[in-house]
């Protein structure tokens, strides 16, 4: 078991140095910085300054070096927008963007399981079709369709919810609701599947005729089994987060990173772009090294297995 | 055995250690093989709802294709006068504008079935790229396994660890938002998992009795792979392409309503729903039925995929 976490660390440290040199690469093929990031109007002067400034006139080894040496000790760089460091503006909106998605993870499991969970348990009743059809459209929904419709009735018909900000609980319901639909609709259909499969195992059979009621066999014997696929989705889900917060936040005028990156985006500011892609690459290997971890223990014969047939 | 393995290849072999599920098979039961089925069964498998929903597909396509003939009014004519007009069927809307106008005075319907186009096309060509590039991949992970394998896998898990959407912004924000850098973002979202799919696929089939009998009689590899491994993996790839497509739309969608899409005049559905935010309050249709649209699309890709999953292969109905 210790052998298999070491060797999955590794590669979770491998993937991670392939993307931050992506990025490197990427962010040199677009061209110099120093015009992208100074505009077509910057002066000779100016740009060779700033050349000088970055390390962008060494050889591109000598920056490539000094580029991984920066981002293993935390430094991103300063914002092209007001200079203050990257990772500060980051650090600033991490919160918001942390407590939305949390919100949203707890919304769809709280939602999201128990109505697949019923759905599977009364398979083929009205109920079962009308939360296989809410799934449906919330799995093909947009988000910001779904943000924008809400706003619709819940701010402009009725009045009950505020449509932008951050600080009272009523302003998280909404773009908490809407980051969620996806994952919700997702986890819906897969609990309903996973359940289904499981209890037509010899196993859930031999519990039901011991005497157990249904209840007693669902809760002890079949969701444990029917988990591992919900904690692989969680661990999908991370790297979609940060674009559905991107767009749910612009809707809802939440102040997180999401909103961040569309701005940093449209202002190239390329040092604030970069750290984010990086944060949550390193957030996706870390989570997926944890779901890898979770399904060591959850199955031993995955631990077992050599790490090329993992991937099948 | 060769002589089945050239006419059917996807029913040899069904014996049931294959059936197991691999270890870390992150996209469920896709991987698994078609089972035998007649010709023509499929046909009856067609709920109505699906009909519909493919109907709705098919009437978008043609939307797309003929938007010239079938849109009534020029979809980038402004009409200050006649602006967020009502539709037909609200109090004081009008059949000439069967779907309102916008805040430019543009009729509404003109203006999503031409955004059709612009939507389509991006995400069917997208995907086809997608699948053909992921499928290349996934084939020669698969079949060469080894050094290659390995780096491929290493790409594959980098590239998914990467947030798609700030990556997809940045890059038209670099080369700007030209059909083709669009479909070239829709092509590269969704690579990594056929690759996955693709590869996974591939090496089951290299391990068939009847593939190792074409390579035990000298079969070149280049058409063991096209010959007899490739058509056992088209089924699940052609599924796996449908839910893809869902994707691809709604990522469409989605840098469109961040202004990161086809430029305005040009009409595009995200575009739309974004400028309709302005007037929710007022005029709530020129946000509403593009995102309608949006939606309707998406969900008829995904029931079709769901189709045809359940026909393809039986095995994975749940």
């Amino acid at each position: 078991m210790t052998r298999f976490i070491v060797g999955r660390a590794v590669r979770g440290l491998v993937t991670l140095w392939i993307v931050v040199s992506a990025v490197f690469v990427v962010l040199r093929l677009s061209g110099d910085p120093a015009r992208a990031m100074l505009g077509p109007e910057a002066t000779p002067e100016a740009i060779e300054a700033f050349r000088t400034r970055h390390g962008l006139d060494e050889p591109i080894p000598v920056q490539y070096v000094e580029y991984l040496g920066n981002i293993a000790r935390g430094d991103f760089g300063d914002s092209l927008k007001g200079g203050r460091p990257a990772l500060e503006l980051f650090l600033a909106r991490v919160g918001a963007t942390l407590e939305l998605g949390a919100a949203a993870v707890l919304i769809a499991l709280a939602i999201g399981i128990p109505a697949g969970v019923l759905a599977a348990v009364k398979r083929g009743s009205l109920w079962d079709r009308l939360a296989m059809g809410g799934a449906f459209i919330g799995q093909s929904a947009p988000n910001f369709f779904v943000g924008i419709m809400l706003i619709l009735i819940f701010s402009l018909q009725v009045n009950l919810l505020p449509s932008s900000g951050r600080g009272e609980p009523s302003q998280l319901v909404m773009p908490a609701f809407t980051l969620a639909t996806g994952l919700l609709a997702t986890l819906a259909r897969m609990s309903r599947s996973a359940l289904l499969e499981v209890i037509s195992n010899d196993y859930v059979r031999t519990a039901r005729a011991k005497g157990l009621s249904d209840r007693d066999v669902i809760v002890t014997h079949t969701l444990r089994n029917a988990a591992i696929p919900v904690v692989t989705l969680l661990g999908l889900w991370a790297s979609a987060l940060i674009g559905g917060a991107a767009i749910t936040e612009t809707v809802f005028a939440w102040p997180g990173v999401g909103r961040l990156a569309v701005a940093a985006v449209a202002d190239r500011d390329y040092p604030v772009i970069q750290l984010i892609v990086i944060v949550v690459a390193a957030s996706v290997v870390a989570v997926n090294l944890l779901v890898d971890i979770a399904y060591g223990l959850l199955d031993p014969r995955i631990s077992t297995a050599s790490s090329g047939e993992h991937h099948q | 055995m060769i002589g089945n393995a050239t006419s059917r290849p996807a029913v040899a072999g069904t014996s049931s250690g294959r059936r197991s599920q691999p270890a870390g098979n992150r996209l469920g039961g896709l991987a698994q093989e078609p089972r035998e089925r007649s010709r023509w069964q499929w046909t009856a498998t067609i709920s109505p709802l699906v009909w519909s929903f493919l109907f709705v597909l098919a009437s978008f396509v043609v939307a797309a294709i003929f938007a010239d003939l079938i849109a009534p009014h020029d979809p980038t004519q402004n009409n200050l006068i006649g602006r967020l007009q009502p539709p037909a069927f609200v109090n004081g809307g009008s059949a000439d504008h069967l779907l309102g106008t916008d805040q430019l005075g543009r009729d509404l319907l003109s203006r999503i079935i031409h955004g059709a186009r612009v939507s389509l096309a991006i995400a069917f060509l997208g995907t086809l790229f997608g699948a053909a590039l992921g499928a290349v991949c996934g084939l020669t992970s698969g079949f060469l396994r080894g050094r290659v394998d390995e780096a491929m896998m290493l790409l594959v898990d980098a590239y998914v660890a990467l947030p798609f959407l700030i990556i997809a912004l940045s890059v038209v924000a670099m080369l700007g938002s030209s059909m083709r850098v669009l479909t070239l973002l829709a092509a590269l979202a969704g690579w990594a998992s056929y690759t996955r799919v693709t590869r996974g696929l591939t090496i089951r089939a290299r391990e068939e009795q009847y593939v190792l009998a074409a390579r035990s009689v000298g079969v070149s590899p280049l058409r063991l792979i096209f010959r007899h491994v490739l058509p056992n993996v088209f089924a699940p790839l052609i599924v796996l392409t449908t839910f893809e497509l869902t994707g691809i739309i709604l990522l469409e969608a989605s840098l469109s309503f961040l202004g990161f899409g086809i430029q305005p005049p040009t009409p595009a559905w995200g575009l739309m729903v974004s400028e309709g935010r302005e007037y929710l309050h007022s005029a709530w249709w020129v946000g509403v039925f593009p995102g309608v649209v949006i939606m309707l699309v998406a969900i008829s890709v995904s029931l079709t995929g769901d189709w045809l999953r359940d026909v393809l292969d039986p095995t994975l109905r749940s």
